[in-house]
């Protein structure tokens, strides 16, 4: 009985309450959160990873704006029938550069971690207008708007100077050349050759499958096309970042 | 002008100049819509702090009226019918998006209708426009009954109120433009963030005041949830919030976290608020409405001591659980689990608390609708939390994760516990804030609880069904060794409990239709309290 009358102390005194809250509360956060800052399997290397090239963020701007991880996650676990269905399971490098991370809590439709080069761009842009054309049973929304609306690529520079702020290593090369690098993404006739040494493994396509204009649709179809596709899991190396 | 007035007009007035040139430097046409809505809001604002000024022509409400405290309850009425109002646009855009998932072409193939959009809008509307209208409303009444004392500020109370609501206004036009940061109960961008931050800021400084000013030595059960709610709530806001903004003139921003960190960053987030926005709060509910209700004391005083500290400390833990199976290291994953299931007796030790206060008043059970709902939410609230800790332990996880089972489980707390516990607590809050002997019909309480539970019902378990049946869909083998369905089958399999799930949304809120007809009949038409008899009170102990 004598604790519990020592808790008077806290019932007659609302900021020694207020204190005794914030102690109490902040120490799980603490143990959980901080040490993923320091942990080698939380900041590994990886060969193959790269921030993403100026249209794939742009795309990936897009897929936040509609709310995509909503339905579909981009973490694969490393259980048999995840691996076979998607494809080796995620890394955390493959997030690393991912502000916010798009892991996503439910998959009401599959999960995209590694839907990169699975299905063509055509099969892409007709999936998003009319998703029942090329799966009859699909419950996915359409986005139709997508190939209308114009990429508004002007201020893509701005958008990776915020992020290199964060960490996320842009080189002022980079950065220079954020505008001409998002048009030169979908004009396989261009000079592609600074695009490709800046951001490897680009692709460079006509992804909307209208050359004449730039459109969000092109943005949204890089960023999937790309997903899963940069680390080389056939050269991997599982052991580098054991401790 | 009091120092206060003061402090709010020049505030307000600077953030009027701050919108209008931000209106007019917009970088994208909805940061201009949203800094035109600021602009708008706290130049009305103004207006009011002013006119309310001129109207009170230098008389100040006194704290006491005849020696009984004299207490502040303007923003606890617009707290309570905003948070009507809130539930039921909410409870209407659930079942909206639920009919989406079964058909859809209800998506409209427009930017703004579709479920990718409309979802957090939900969520938010639910959480904390509904939610934090009724902790806001409740809170405030609970702390001055409780210390016997009005609630200080000519302003600030007001300001609370009126700018959470502006925060809703600007979260929830933001998600229909497409203005998210995609985190999930944290939508809403830097800017909105910053205001909440305020908000809460004024919100917590209003609590505390109301505190000091107590005309009792102790600082009731109930107000210990709502300062853990309140303090807890605000930390776990600005670290997982933490952006830059790509221009301060513009809507986007990133969020400083990033990969592995920011998942953790974010659940440690995202699990708390579903235990100290929709359990610390909504306790601090039960332990204030229960016993006023039954008429009864709290059971035990000591359980709470220990259900409050083990509670508050225990839930931080519970967030990994969120993370099974990722890239998240497994020593946290498990610390994770290990906290869930460890949570699970504090939430029962509390259950048992509000339950055994209907010690002796059982019998009311029969007679009193709006003390069974209350009741029952109390159960709910027991169910989820052996449901949650079950669902925390890996293996279990391995199977719901991903799937409609997590779907049906937040269904269960939220609708069985946060909602009843909000609708007992408005039943008995409304008819005593407007003066009223009691709400205007028991039988109409009688049918929304019917009707409300029949819908939570079919909700639950249709997703019980659905979400196992899909995990369970997609880890099945063929004899050969193959998967045995595609992706797009265990979709199809989906479809009649997604039906069946849309039907009971629509029945929990026809019950919350008929409740806000009968509050609206409670404040127009309700009986009027009889003066209270001069009964001496009995001296404490």
């Amino acid at each position: 009985m004598g604790l519990m009358q020592k808790h008077v102390v806290f019932e007659r005194n609302s900021i020694v309450l207020l204190i005794g809250i914030l102690i109490v509360v902040a120490i799980g956060g603490l143990v959980e959160i901080v040490p993923l800052f320091y942990l080698k399997s939380t900041i590994e290397t990886v060969t193959g990873m790269r921030p993403y090239s100026p249209l794939e963020l742009a795309g990936r701007n897009i897929f936040i704006r509609e709310g995509c991880y909503l339905c579909h996650s981009q973490m694969i676990r490393p259980m048999r029938d995840e691996i076979e269905r998607y494809g080796h399971f995620s890394l955390a490098a493959e997030s690393q550069y991912d502000h916010p991370f798009q892991w996503g809590s439910k998959r009401t439709g599959p999960d995209l971690a590694r839907v990169g080069g699975k299905y063509s761009d055509d099969w892409h842009v007709a999936h998003l207008v009319d998703p029942r054309s090329v799966v009859p049973a699909s419950v996915m929304p359409a986005y139709p708007f997508l190939k209308e609306m114009p990429l508004k690529a002007a201020l893509i520079a701005e958008d990776m100077k915020t992020l290199r702020l964060q960490g996320v290593p842009y080189t002022d090369e980079d950065i220079a050349n954020a505008e001409a690098d998002l048009k030169a993404q979908v004009n396989p006739d261009g000079m592609t050759e600074g695009l490709v040494a800046r951001y490897p493994k680009t692709v460079v396509r006509d992804f909307d499958g209208n050359p004449n204009k730039l459109t969000e649709m092109d943005a949204l179809v890089a960023y999937l096309q790309m997903l899963g596709t940069l680390v080389d899991f056939s050269t991997y190396d599982d052991k580098a970042n054991l401790r | 002008m009091s120092l206060e007035e003061t402090v709010y007009t020049v505030f307000l007035g600077l953030l009027f100049l701050y919108c209008v040139l931000a209106a007019g430097k917009a970088v994208d046409p909805v940061f201009a819509f949203h800094a035109t809505i600021g602009a708008i809001a706290s130049a009305a604002g103004v207006f009011l702090i002013v006119r309310s000024f001129i109207d009170r022509d230098g008389h100040v409400e006194p704290a006491e009226i005849n020696g009984k405290p004299n207490y502040n309850l303007g923003p606890v009425k617009f707290a309570s019918i905003a948070a009507m109002f809130w539930g039921i646009a909410g409870f209407s855009v659930g079942i909206w998006i639920a009919l989406e998932l079964a058909y859809p072409a209800l998506n409209l193939g427009l930017p703004w209708t579709t479920f990718g959009r409309l979802r957090p809008l939900h969520t938010s509307a639910v959480i904390f426009a509904f939610g934090g209208n009724v902790l806001l409303a409740t809170s405030f009444y609970v702390v001055q009954r409780t210390s016997r004392a009005r609630m200080p500020g000519l302003v600030t109370p007001w300001f609370v109120i009126l700018g959470y609501n502006v925060f809703i206004v600007i979260a929830g036009t933001g998600y229909l433009l497409g203005v998210t940061q995609s985190k999930e109960y944290a939508e809403p961008e830097w800017y909105a963030d910053l205001w909440l931050t305020i908000v809460w800021v004024a919100y917590l400084m209003v609590f505390l005041a109301t505190l000091w000013r107590r005309k009792e030595p102790h600082i009731y059960v109930a107000n210990w949830f709502y300062l853990a709610f309140i303090v807890t709530i605000a930390m776990l806001h600005i670290v997982n919030n933490a952006a830059v903004p790509v221009s301060v003139f513009g809507s986007k921003s990133y969020v400083v976290w990033a990969g592995v960190q920011d998942a953790m960053v974010q659940w440690w987030y995202g699990h708390n608020a579903v235990g100290f926005f929709l359990t610390a709060g909504f306790l601090a509910i039960m332990y204030y409405f229960v016993p006023k209700r039954a008429n009864r004391p709290v059971y035990s005083y000591r359980l709470s001591i220990i259900h409050f500290w083990a509670l508050i400390f225990l839930y931080i833990w519970a967030g990994p659980h969120h993370l099974h199976y990722t890239a998240l290291p497994e020593w946290a994953s498990t610390l994770g689990m290990v906290f869930s299931v460890m949570l699970w007796m504090p939430s029962w030790g509390g259950m048992i608390n509000g339950l055994m206060t209907l010690s002796g008043a059982w019998d009311k059970l029969r007679t009193d609708p709006v003390l069974r709902l209350l009741v029952v939410s109390v159960a709910f609230y027991g169910m989820s939390t052996f449901e949650g800790p079950l669902m925390s332990v890996k293996a279990v996880n391995s199977l719901s994760h991903y799937t409609d089972w997590t779907i049906g489980h937040v269904h269960s707390g939220a609708l069985g516990w946060v909602g009843y516990v909000s609708f007992g607590a408005l039943y008995c809050m409304v008819p005593w804030i407007w003066g009223k002997r009691d709400v205007y019909s028991l039988k109409l309480v009688d049918w929304h609880f019917w009707i409300s539970t029949l819908g939570i019902v079919l909700y639950i378990t249709s997703m019980w069904v659905s979400g196992i049946m899909q995990g369970l869909m997609w880890r099945a083998y063929t004899e050969l060794g193959f998967l045995q369905y595609s992706f797009v089958e265990t979709v199809e399999a989906m479809h009649p409990y997604y039906v069946i799930r849309a039907l009971g949304g629509i029945l929990f809120l026809t019950g919350a239709v008929i409740m806000a007809v009968n509050l609206y009949l409670t404040i127009r038409h309700g009986e009027a309290e009889k003066p209270a008899a001069d009964v001496a009170l009995a001296p404490a102990e």
